[in-house]
């Protein structure tokens, strides 16, 4: 199957397939039955388990959210006018841009598109179909930055074994986009956006703190307590609308079957581990597979991969240099 | 992980643990939808109830008892609160429901001055939730000012005002011609000494546009009449908004009295002296329904 059409399935929660033996590459095969021949023991696999590990991606993820979100915030305190508004819709020096998902409601509950809000949408939706739709989750969400924090505490608590997570089928999320887009739309009111912590904070953090701080701490308590990162796994429709947007980005992250371990680190961090499920010995479809648009390109595989299995790659890069 | 046990057609039939583990897991998401969408949906009781009606800024898309398709135009992003040279515009919190993080103005904490004259916010406004069919001040119907108490009103009882308007802790700011024309200052800096208290009417940003033009119309300056000549649409707006009228008792007495082209603005509001407020805004009206 195609990728766009896999990562659509998957983006609205169908399983990943399993192909069966037959299904395979003759190089992928091979590769398998090299691997079978040379088999790594747990042993082996554990000495080898920090070996290409770093914190690179993440320390350069969080950097780039935490000025993003404190360009908004200088620029309203300074009034140097460099990125004006919030994340659900802004001017950079100037220039319209609109949160593809918060101009989406817009449209749906309204049903007028005004010409600042066009070119606003389009600029952004250029911009992520560059760098990689879902990147907006992982590299600019406020929300994931706290999400992630509340995910160490609820593994911590989990591995002590005094929390347990509850997952949930990935297909209701799509319940939720269509649940949602169908509310704007009949009801005339963004809905959405009155429970969405990305706009929640973003606002908190220029504007000031409000009540509405405390539905995004009910969130991340669920999260904590109940059911690991559920918000972004489950529900949001704006890593929804970037994830489909992610379906022709030429920003992937790569796997290579050939060197892997496939002893499941990057799955065990993985915010969304089903686009990783290839990395499981026997299912990857070819000796180098992208992953799915649901990926968020945090960069933890890459990071956390002993390795260097999974990298970051610009489709058609290659052929330009 | 939840990829693994989610339900697909397969060969081999589910062992009875995992089809339990999966209806479990489709129950617990049925929960998850209808609570969350639930949760959603309750954003509807304040619009219901109507306690998110609010004063909004100039070119809100709004008739008065309905902010249907100012709630669904806005995109909730706060460029108008930035843009805004006093400060007036906040946004609204959680209790506003679907209302949360639309722009609203408390008149009697920072009233619109119009200190911007380009009406900035609507400017700023990338949905048109603020309508851009607005040109200045006077197009403006934010609301309509009433006389709420006029027991309570200074001139009415024909009393004058010394000292400043609303204490020195005061924050909110207005223009002042004769101390600066364009930037707005304190009014905690602005000590009055008033024969008959007339705050209202002497601060009117309608009132003081209208005594600008006039001003500019019957100087001696060509260049000025030139360019009140070249003035277009309500630039100088074309009908007065307040003025003290005497009660009629002989006494000193006046009453304020809230004319055509008030526009809701909430100065008069917010410069009011007397505690209780004695003039207020009413939402549910403007020039044009009053």
């Amino acid at each position: 199957m195609s990728y766009i059409t896999e990562s659509l399935a998957q983006l609205f929660g169908r399983a990943p397939g399993k192909p069966t033996k037959e299904q395979l590459p003759p190089a992928v095969q091979a590769i398998y039955a090299e691997k079978r021949k040379h088999r790594m023991t747990k042993a082996d696999v554990e000495a080898a388990r920090d070996e290409g590990r770093s914190t690179k991606w993440r320390r350069r993820r969080w950097a780039t959210l935490i000025v993003v979100n404190l360009l908004f915030v200088v620029s309203y305190y300074f009034d140097v006018q460099l990125l004006e508004g919030a994340l659900t819709a802004s001017r950079f020096v100037g220039f319209h841009m609109a949160d593809l998902n918060s101009a989406l409601q817009v449209m749906l509950a309204y049903k007028h598109i005004v010409l600042n809000l066009m070119i606003g949408t389009a600029t952004v939706l250029v911009l992520w179909i560059l760098l990689g739709g879902r990147t907006f989750c992982s590299w600019v969400c406020p929300y994931h930055l706290l999400a992630e924090w509340a995910e160490s505490l609820h593994l911590w608590l989990a591995k002590k074994k005094i929390v347990k997570d509850h997952s949930f089928h990935r297909g209701v999320r799509t319940v939720f986009y269509l649940a949602f887009a169908l509310l704007a739309l009949v009801t005339g009111y963004t809905v959405f956006e009155t429970i969405s912590p990305t706009g929640i904070l973003s606002r908190a953090l220029i504007y000031g703190p409000g009540l509405a701080l405390l539905w995004v701490l009910a969130l991340l308590l669920f999260e904590v307590f109940v059911s690991r990162r559920a918000w972004c796994r489950y529900v949001c429709p704006i890593g929804m609308t970037y994830g489909i947007v992610g379906v022709i980005s030429p920003l992937r992250v790569q796997y290579n079957v050939q060197a892997c371990h496939h002893e499941g680190d990057c799955r065990n961090i993985c915010e969304v581990p089903h686009v990783l499920s290839i990395t499981i010995r026997g299912r990857s479809p070819d000796v180098d597979v992208d992953l799915g648009a649901d990926c968020t390109r945090c960069g933890m595989c890459v990071d956390i991969c002993p390795t260097s299995s999974l990298s970051f790659k610009v489709k058609g890069f290659d052929k330009v240099l | 992980m939840s990829d693994s046990d989610t339900k697909r057609p397969k060969k081999k039939p589910l062992t009875p643990k995992r089809r339990e583990q999966s209806r479990r897991e489709f129950l617990r998401s049925a929960t998850l939808s209808v609570g969350m969408v639930g949760i959603s949906v309750l954003g509807f009781l304040p619009v219901v109830r109507g306690s998110s009606l609010r004063l909004r800024p100039p070119g809100a898309l709004k008739t008065p008892f309905d902010e249907q398709e100012f709630l669904s135009s806005c995109i909730k992003c706060g460029q108008c609160v930035q843009v805004c040279p006093v400060e007036a515009i906040k946004l609204a919190d959680l209790l506003d429901g679907f209302g949360v993080g639309t722009p609203f103005i408390d008149a009697r904490a920072q009233a619109c001055d119009f200190s911007c004259d380009g009406i900035q916010c609507v400017l700023a406004c990338p949905t048109g939730s603020l309508t851009h069919d607005l040109d200045y001040p006077a197009d403006t119907r934010m609301g309509f000012a009433r006389l709420d108490k006029p027991q309570t009103c200074l001139a009415m009882q024909g009393e004058g005002f010394k000292g400043l308007a609303r204490g020195a802790d005061f924050r909110g700011k207005l223009r002042y011609e004769d101390v600066d024309r364009w930037t707005p200052i304190p009014v905690a800096e602005y000590p009055y000494e008033l024969e008959i208290c007339d705050l209202c009417v002497r601060q009117c940003p309608i009132e003081i546009r209208i005594a600008q033009c006039e001003a500019d119309e019957t100087s001696g300056d060509d260049a000025n009449k030139a360019r009140v000549a070249r003035k277009v649409g309500n630039e100088c707006p074309p009908k007065h908004a307040i003025r003290l009228e005497p009660v009629g008792d002989g006494s000193k007495a006046m009453r304020p009295v809230v004319l055509e082209g008030c526009v809701g603005c909430g100065v008069c509001e917010m410069i009011c002296p007397a505690d209780p407020v004695a003039i207020v805004i009413d939402i549910d009206k403007t020039a044009d329904t009053a």
